[in-house]
């Protein structure tokens, strides 16, 4: 593995801008590092290496010619998830339905990203229209955890995080709805952030439930996630739920967060997430986290937010009632799969078999799931309800964040489960998002930073930091500290910890 | 607790368009009704007088000046279609819903 | 059973829905152009294809035209009100849902007099004025009839997709009794000048950017129950509306006569039969399962916001008429027959964009009225505007068209080759007043006709006429007879 592959992005850039090394040889060292642990990873549903060396070279040539660059990011590699429309790659969202789908738009952060000299080298792989928490509901066929090929790299966003745990790119871009950033962080041992809900702009972030879909950084550091965050986050006139605000000094955040103790920050555990269910290794890797904090100085109370036990009921109605709605439009009339369209059938029995051959059982089960919460006779009884608990979600949030800077928890209750475990168990499945919905709930901001290893297993678990939103930074400076000291403590960085890859098989692109 | 017969799987896979399977309704309905179950979790809390919340952002009165922006060409705007024909997309027939 | 019979066992109680496209510059929810008759698929972008990704971003300008409108039906603005998501899959809603606003409108609890045509005036509720989206248009190919039913495939056009649409809902409208018809069509015409003085919508029936659906049911006599309603819709002209309530209200009776009870549908109205049919029944009944649109924010006018829109409600068609008949000295019966010849706004707008009254209210009175009676119209449903009138009258007035040419020109506009100058220009309309030009052409006309122009040189000025005529007929009526007379009298006299 050539040595640029496993440097940081800020360290990347650093060396790009001061023309040490080019963003070619950077990009290319990504691309040779996809050749060679992709085929067992399979990260990619998509790769462009010729036209990701092309704006790579771009970004080499104006360096040369003294202009500064474009973004603190100019040159450094990054994957997309396959939910951001990209004018010149396909976008799948790991569905059959999109096989091959080549939008005519390009996603406010896809063209965020190329302003800013960012190199994206392809596309990664995900749960089904991002419904999931394994990744093994991608049309394309499952990503597999770098930790352990095995075990499942969580999801939705698997392929985003398994791309940066095994240093195939430096940085990721991936969406969270119920945790679909931050449990495959957790289970990669990547650095994964939610920003505050209309931080980012959804614009072309192919909708699975928009009051909650947002799209975030995945890294390796927290300064990394930082300085991603900052390029794709900000006001966007084309889309409604956009804040009109600047984002929050992540980077700033980030770097001081790094340098400097906790002294004065209050720390809320959150006491509902613990207990039954929660694996023992994965509560001792917490736990010794939050003395760390404590170390730092911060002073960690336990706080109660009665209302979370009920966050992942209520996300299991809003979510699907949404996508029931959003994924309509996918049958096969305007664009994607149509099948049975024989000359003698109906529009209405070509879209039913479309659909049904389209989308794959995760998909499916919610839209009927959600086409039955929102129906006349059960709306107030479910959906009604869940919007209801929404709100006592975020007064629960309201009244800790009166008491605590910041809250904490695991970000999942276990360390990645193998590959096949909980497909048929949608309930075990929908547990893996326990500790990470609320936020997504509430739209406040949220992140999850390696905590350590699981003793017992020797995976990677997460340490989910919860601000208010609008308040990112306050997550970011916890969570650089907090890196700061683990590192210390471990005598490294935990990603470097991630074990060697033995590559049998073949990539997903 | 709610119950979920094969029938109703069926009237919502209508509802949703899609050409379920006999094995899917079976499978489906047994699911459908373990996860609605649990769901049904959230009529636990006591809410009548908490109003619901559909947005998470507390925003009002977002808008766009009335002016033309410029959108997709007719090819561009026909690109993924399965099948055209004189600039529009071309589609089974239609069953009179009126 | 005849209609008398009808009203006297049965009370009609109407429901009015009427979509209006708004003319906004661009549509509802993404900045395509929202006009009518563009290629197919052209005035089109993520947002309105619905394509994966896209987002809905809410036109401030048609927000406003809605609470104009809602202001101007005397209904209260919410202050707050959200959109929803009305879910159903078919073809011509790209995302397979329409954004609707549906238990939150945006303007509520209003009151309208229709004026109805003997002068007086029928208070009609207004439930709910709300906005939505407009569909796509689907073309059915094969089955011979270019109709849905029977077709092999449809096309289908997105240009329509998105634009802002109005539908303004009346409370049940019981009373009118044998007026129901004359009510429901007065009702449609009245809101159509209503929104046409509002500036917010073309009102074209015929290109559907104003459209009614009529429900209509019937309660016996004494009951205070209503029975149960059909909704009709593709009711297409005012003529129609009255056409489509009365053949209804007389199938109900005749239902309910013979001991059937009447069955909750959508039927649809046939033009050329004048009755009305049901539509496809559905194999599943409705469930919209609506519920709040996640991707748009709530609306909170402001009172002051509301207050600046309520300064700029123009002079609404009830106040003008007021207005226009003290000015113009009108009779009541005088002002009746212009309001009933439906001439009366179309004058006064005429008269506003310039033109004196005196040849305003005589063009529509008499040759645009016989346009519209030969085409079995109604005066504003001819495809001319009061600008294109007043244009024509600048042109008599600026001696640049005779009467005989304006006529020519008003021909050309109805027959759609354009605006004025273009067809003066296109149709060589022009007064000729070029001296040299006419006077070959009398010098020609005196040559053909010696006898003639012997009896003027003797003095006989009545022989004048027969030159002018053939100068004018030489010229295809493009001269100025006055001047030809005066060309004819110089050449002729010592």
């Amino acid at each position: 593995m050539s040595e640029l592959t496993r440097l940081s992005a800020a360290d990347l850039a650093g060396r790009i801008h001061a023309r040490e090394v080019t963003s070619v040889q950077v990009t290319q060292a990504c691309l040779d590092r996809i050749a060679a642990v992709d085929p067992a990873v399979r990260a990619f549903v998509h790769l462009d290496a010729q036209a990701a060396l092309a704006v790579a070279a771009q970004v080499d040539d104006k360096l040369r010619r003294g202009d500064p660059p474009a973004s603190p990011l100019a040159g450094v590699p990054v994957a997309l998830k396959d939910v951001f429309t990209t004018l010149d790659m396909p976008t799948t969202c790991g569905s059959r339905t999109l096989r091959g789908w080549r939008p005519p738009y390009d996603a406010t952060v896809t063209r965020r990203l190329r302003d800013a000299g960012v190199v994206i080298v392809g596309k990664t792989n995900m749960d089904e229209f991002a419904m999931g928490s394994s990744t093994e509901n991608s049309a394309y066929g499952p990503t597999h955890n770098p930790w352990d090929l095995d075990r499942v790299p969580g999801g939705s966003g698997g392929g985003s995080a398994a791309a940066v745990a095994a240093f195939e790119v430096p940085l990721a871009v991936g969406t969270d709805t119920g945790g679909s950033i931050r449990q495959p962080s957790a289970m990669t041992g990547t650095v994964g952030v939610k920003p505050t809900y209309g931080g980012v702009s959804r614009y072309g972030l192919v909708a699975f439930s928009s009051s909650l879909d947002q799209g975030g950084p995945v890294a390796r550091t927290v300064l990394d996630a930082a300085l991603l965050h900052e390029v794709i986050g900000g006001y966007d006139a084309l889309d409604s739920t956009s804040i009109d605000a600047p984002v929050p000094p992540v980077v700033h955040a980030a770097r001081a967060g790094a340098t400097a103790d906790l002294a004065g920050l209050r720390v809320g555990v959150v006491r509902e997430f613990r207990g039954d269910g929660y694996q023992p290794g994965v509560l001792r890797a917490f736990d010794v986290a939050v003395s760390r904090l404590s170390e730092l100085g911060a002073q960690v109370v336990e706080v109660s937010c009665p209302s979370f036990d009920y966050a992942l009921p209520a996300y299991y109605l809003i979510a699907p009632s949404e996508c029931s709605s959003n994924l309509a439009r996918f049958d096969g009339m305007r664009y994607g799969l149509r099948l049975g369209d024989d000359g003698t059938r109906s529009a209405e029995e070509v879209m039913s078999l479309t659909r049904e051959a389209g989308f794959g059982p995760e998909v499916k089960r919610r839209i009927m799931l959600g086409t039955y919460a929102l129906s006349a006779g059960y709306y107030d009884a479910y959906y009604g309800q869940a919007q209801k608990v929404r709100t006592l979600i975020i007064r629960d949030f309201a009244a800790a964040f009166e008491r605590v800077d910041v809250l904490v928890s695991p970000t999942t209750p276990t360390t990645a489960f193998a590959l096949g475990e909980r497909v048929d168990d949608p309930l075990a499945m929908y547990l893996s998002d326990l500790c990470t919905i609320p936020a997504d709930l509430a739209g406040n901001a949220a992140l999850s930073v390696p905590a350590g290893l699981s003793d017992e297993d020797g995976l990677p678990v997460g340490l989910q930091v919860m601000a208010p939103a609008m308040a990112d930074d306050r997550a970011y400076r916890v969570a650089a500290a907090y890196e700061v000291a683990r590192d210390a403590a471990d005598g490294g960085p935990l990603t470097h910890r991630v074990p060697g890859i033995e590559v049998v098989g073949e990539a997903l692109c | 607790m709610p119950t979920i017969s094969r029938d109703e799987v069926a009237h919502l896979a209508r509802l949703a368009r899609l050409a379920v399977t006999d094995e899917e309704l079976d499978l489906f309905a047994g699911q459908l009704e373990v996860i609605l179950t649990s769901v049904a979790r959230v009529g636990e809390v006591a809410a009548a007088d908490i109003p619901p919340t559909s947005h998470a952002v507390g925003l009002t009165d977002v808008f766009r000046a009335d002016v033309p922006r410029p959108g997709l060409t007719q090819q561009q705007a026909l690109l993924g279609a399965y099948a055209t024909e004189g600039g529009r997309f071309r589609v089974p027939r239609i069953l009179d819903e009126a | 059973m005849d209609y008398d019979e009808v009203l006297e066992r049965f009370e009609p109680v109407l429901g009015l829905e009427v979509h209006v496209e708004l003319s906004t510059a661009t549509k509802m929810f993404c900045g395509c152009a929202n006009s009518f008759g563009a290629p197919p698929n052209t005035h089109v972008c993520p947002t309105c294809l619905g394509l994966p990704g896209s987002l809905p971003v809410l036109n401030r300008a048609a927000v406003e035209s809605a609470m104009r409108i809602g202001l101007a039906l005397n209904c209260s603005i919410a202050p707050w009100c959200r959109f929803s998501r009305k879910n159903y899959f078919y073809p011509d809603m790209p995302k397979n849902f329409q954004i609707s606003q549906y238990d939150e409108p945006i303007a509520l609890h209003g009151s309208w007099a229709v004026p109805l045509a003997d002068g007086s005036t029928f208070t009609v509720g207004i439930e709910r004025a709300h906005m939505e989206e407009d569909t796509g248009k689907s073309l059915h190919v094969g089955g011979g009839t270019g109709r849905i039913h029977g077709a092999n495939y449809s096309l289908l056009d997105y240009n329509r997709a998105g634009v802002p649409l109005i539908e303004i809902v009346t409370t049940p409208i019981v009373g009118a009794g044998a007026r129901a018809p004359e009510l429901a069509r007065a009702y449609v015409t009245g809101l159509r000048d209503l929104l046409r003085a509002l500036g917010v919508s073309d009102v074209r029936m015929d290109q559907g950017s104003l459209r009614c659906d009529a429900n209509v049911s019937l309660m016996p006599r004494g009951s205070s129950t209503f029975g149960t309603r059909t909704e009709t819709k593709n009711v297409n002209s005012l003529r129609s509306v009255e056409r489509a309530v009365r053949y209804e209200m007389s199938r109900q009776a005749a239902v309910l006569a013979s001991g059937g009870d009447v069955v909750q549908e959508t039927r649809h109205f046939d033009e050329a039969t004048d009755t009305t049919s049901p539509g496809r029944r559905k194999e599943t009944s409705e469930d919209y399962r609506y519920f709040p649109e996640p991707d748009l924010v709530p609306i909170a006018p402001s009172e002051e916001w509301v207050a600046r829109l309520r300064a700029t409600l123009p002079e609404l068609p009830g106040q003008r008429r007021a207005r226009v008949q003290a000015e113009w000295g009108l009779s009541d019966l005088e002002l009746r027959d212009l309001v009933n010849a439906g001439a009366l706004d179309l004058i006064a707008a005429t008269v506003e964009v310039g033109a004196p009254a005196e040849q305003a209210r005589s063009w529509w009175v008499s040759y645009l009225s016989q346009q519209a009676n030969s085409r079995d119209v109604e005066l504003a449903e001819l495809p001319i505007t009061p600008h294109q009138v007043a244009r024509v009258i600048a042109l008599v007035g600026a001696g640049e068209l005779t009467n005989t040419l304006a006529r020519q020109v008003v021909d050309g506009i109805l027959a759609g080759e354009g605006e004025p100058d273009e067809i003066v220009a296109a149709r060589h309309l022009a007064v000729v007043s070029d001296d040299a030009e006419l006077a070959a052409a009398v010098e020609q006309a005196l040559a053909a006709q010696p006898d003639v122009a012997e009896k003027i040189r003797g003095g006989k000025v009545a022989a004048v006429g027969a030159i002018v005529g053939a100068v004018m007929r030489a010229t295809g009526g493009q001269a100025d007879a006055h001047r030809v007379r005066e060309l004819v009298l110089a050449r002729c006299t010592p």
